[in-house]
């Protein structure tokens, strides 16, 4: 769960156009009990990647080789809705993915990619449906994700910007750990809680 | 006079400890759970060296991957090992845990507010998407990551940025048969999986002040599946009503300043929303899920949509592969389609009021299809059994489990065969959801007893109560 920065990346992007994608498919319950570590890419959308003997499924993107290491997704909206866990986001960082594109996001998925170092990128559905469209067309494109400048490039004049909040590109930069910055406020904490527990039920 | 606000706001603003240099907001914790998948967590806060620094205000509940037979069996080695790795977090850290055994162990979300843990105003938060239950009670309750939850042990506090408002107003009576568990699926099915996205949800109207708190969790429960992190209900008489004498309520004269403090909370005239939604309670019936999310629900009396109707190319996609996976035919009537098994459980509907609810339906039926109850707690197990529901279960031939997540999630290894078609009263009809190629169709307690005894999605309302 070490924070890595994400600053620009240029890399394949895979389309996945199906709406909703949930964290239950992205990584099924029965891997959530397993250790971090190597290997863990396995458990990245196993039950689509995979027929139930373990062989890999043609017709899943990232098995389509043009695609096979993707470091960027496209997807429609509702991305990663569903469960809290953030294996998910461990599960697509092994997978070799390090930012995903769509109109919208699950919440919570969101925010637990943002504490990895995964880059949530929304756009607006007609960019993303332009996006999807081209991957399909050719695959193998490549897009360029700048989070400084907040833009997302691709072949030709291929150009948008997308909106993050301030704390959440500050953290992504510079891969900032939540708990260390917290541990600064110590003495705003306890005064907080000493006030607070002074006048319990708020009198 | 200070400007009208919402229930959210009043709630954000008492927790606020300060605001960030990037306009986030750093925010206090009144109270977190845990449950066995918080290795993550706490494995996070033993690398960087911490120590958990409120053991007092997180309560540790064992859920996710308890084994729900009689003897309390671990499906496997693997599974056992997390139990035990959770009973050894705990204790290293000083947190009370609540294990099977004790008649508090449960589900996180039906133990919090049994035992009075969870109060209107709170501040809390768990390694659990379904955590808004809470916000049944006028508290500001959501899910967290391992991240979060990590965070949440060092520190006691959490960064948040804050959310747009959105209120769901559902005004008029439910008609006889239709449940908290229909409104909230025909709230998903009118408006979207995604309509909550970015923001927190207000339910309020008639219809959800008149529903009980085992109701109004229902509905807060499957925020999320709406979008939200988050839902909220004013809380109210009926609020009171029912944390009054629990275990961690306060007592005496706490209790009557705790009343006065929560009868302000509620949003105040004129407040502002971003967003205003609302749903007439009375044109409701039964609903039940087709597809393979939440959204893809529909009234038991309607038929299987085809795909070719479709309102975009991205929905049409979406519901035929939803169809091919669920083996479900265009036009098919959903009243009459045969399941192969029927699971009543889960933080959405295992509380007393739900095992009421499908007994009604049961008593005196035998279920044709193979069929479990796992109550929502064991607190709600043993008081079943004191109203002798369980012997109605058994009696109609259904299993009787012990406590847990269970069917829901399957995490403790409680799963259906691929292939195999269930009713079952959980929150989420997710691709594999329920076991790889399983098949969730998502129904209120009483439309899943009646499945349970017809071997078929069936309209409750037709069958008179015995």
């Amino acid at each position: 769960m070490a924070m890595q920065p994400f600053t620009a990346l240029d890399a394949v992007a895979a389309p996945m156009p199906t709406p909703n994608i949930d964290t239950d498919q992205i990584l099924p319950a029965r891997f959530l009990k397993k250790p971090l570590g190597p290997g863990y890419d396995k458990y990245g959308f196993a039950d689509l990647r995979f027929d139930a003997a373990g062989n890999e499924k043609p017709d899943f993107v990232l098995n389509n080789p043009p695609y096979r290491g993707a470091g960027i997704i496209v997807a429609a909206r509702n991305f990663a809705t569903g469960s809290s866990r953030e294996a998910a986001v461990y599960a697509l960082l092994a997978l070799g993915v390090r930012c995903v594109i769509a109109p919208s996001f699950g919440d919570i998925f969101y925010s637990n990619s943002t504490k990895n170092g995964l880059l949530p990128v929304i756009l607006p559905e007609e960019a993303v449906n332009r996006l999807l469209a081209l991957l399909a067309g050719k695959p193998g494109t490549k897009l360029a994700v700048d989070l400084a400048a907040q833009t997302v490039t691709g072949p030709g004049d291929l150009a948008f910007r997308f909106e993050i909040d301030a704390s959440r590109k500050m953290r992504l930069l510079e891969g900032l750990d939540d708990i260390q910055l917290t541990l600064k406020y110590r003495p705003e904490i306890e005064a907080f809680e000493r006030a607070y527990a002074a006048a319990p039920f708020g009198a | 006079m200070s400007a009208p606000r919402t229930l959210f706001e009043k709630v954000w603003a008492r927790h606020e400890i300060l605001k960030g240099p990037d306009g986030d907001s750093l925010l206090f914790v009144d109270r977190h759970y845990a449950h066995e998948g918080s290795f993550h967590a706490f494995n996070a806060l033993r690398k960087a060296g911490l120590k958990v620094r409120r053991p007092d205000l997180t309560t540790g509940i064992y859920d996710h991957y308890v084994p729900t037979d009689a003897a309390r069996t671990p499906a496997s080695a693997e599974i056992g090992d997390m139990i035990t790795l959770f009973g050894r977090n705990v204790a290293e850290q000083g947190i009370r845990a609540y294990a099977p055994g004790d008649p508090h162990q449960g589900i996180v979300h039906v133990v919090g507010p049994e035992l009075g843990e969870t109060l209107p105003g709170f501040l809390i938060v768990c390694g659990d998407s379904h955590t808004a239950t809470h916000g049944a009670f006028g508290a500001l309750a959501f899910g967290i990551g391992a991240s979060e939850v990590a965070h949440v042990l060092a520190t006691q506090t959490i960064w948040q940025v804050r959310p747009r408002l959105l209120r769901i107003s559902v005004e008029g009576r439910l008609g006889a048969g239709v449940t908290a568990k229909d409104v909230i699926l025909a709230v998903i099915a009118r408006f979207g999986a995604n309509v909550g996205l970015g923001h927190a949800i207000e339910f309020a109207g008639s219809a959800i002040r008149g529903l009980t708190m085992e109701g109004r969790m229902t509905v807060c429960n499957m925020a999320i599946e709406a979008g939200s992190r988050t839902g909220q209900i004013a809380p109210d008489d009926t609020t009171f009503a029912w944390l009054a004498g629990r275990e961690k309520a306060p007592k005496g004269a706490l209790w009557d300043k705790a009343v006065a403090h929560w009868r302000s909370l509620p949003t105040d005239e004129g407040a502002r929303f971003d967003r205003d939604l609302s749903l007439d309670a009375s044109a409701l019936a039964p609903m039940v899920t087709w597809g393979t999310s939440p959204e893809e629900a529909l009234p038991i009396t309607d038929r299987v949509p085809d795909p070719a109707a479709a309102p975009d190319a991205a929905r049409k996609a979406a519901w035929a592969k939803s169809l091919d996976y669920m083996g479900l035919k265009p036009g098919m009537a959903l009243d009459g389609i045969a399941v192969d098994r029927v699971f009543i459980g889960s933080c959405t509907n295992a509380r007393i009021e739900d095992l009421r609810a499908a007994a009604a339906v049961v008593k005196g039926r035998k279920a044709v299809v193979p069929a479990w109850v796992s109550s929502g707690s064991t607190a709600v197990k043993l008081q079943a059994e004191a109203e002798g529901l369980d012997r109605i279960f058994t009696a109609a031939g259904f299993e009787w489990r012990e406590s847990g997540c269970s069917m829901c999630v399957g995490i403790n290894g409680d799963l259906l065969k691929p292939g195999e078609r269930s009713a079952s009263t959980t929150n989420r009809n997710f691709v594999g959801r329920q076991g790889p190629g399983a098949r969730t169709h998502l129904v209120s307690p009483a439309m899943a007893a009646a499945a349970a005894v017809t071997g078929r999605l069936t309209d409750v309302r037709k069958l008179a109560a015995n």
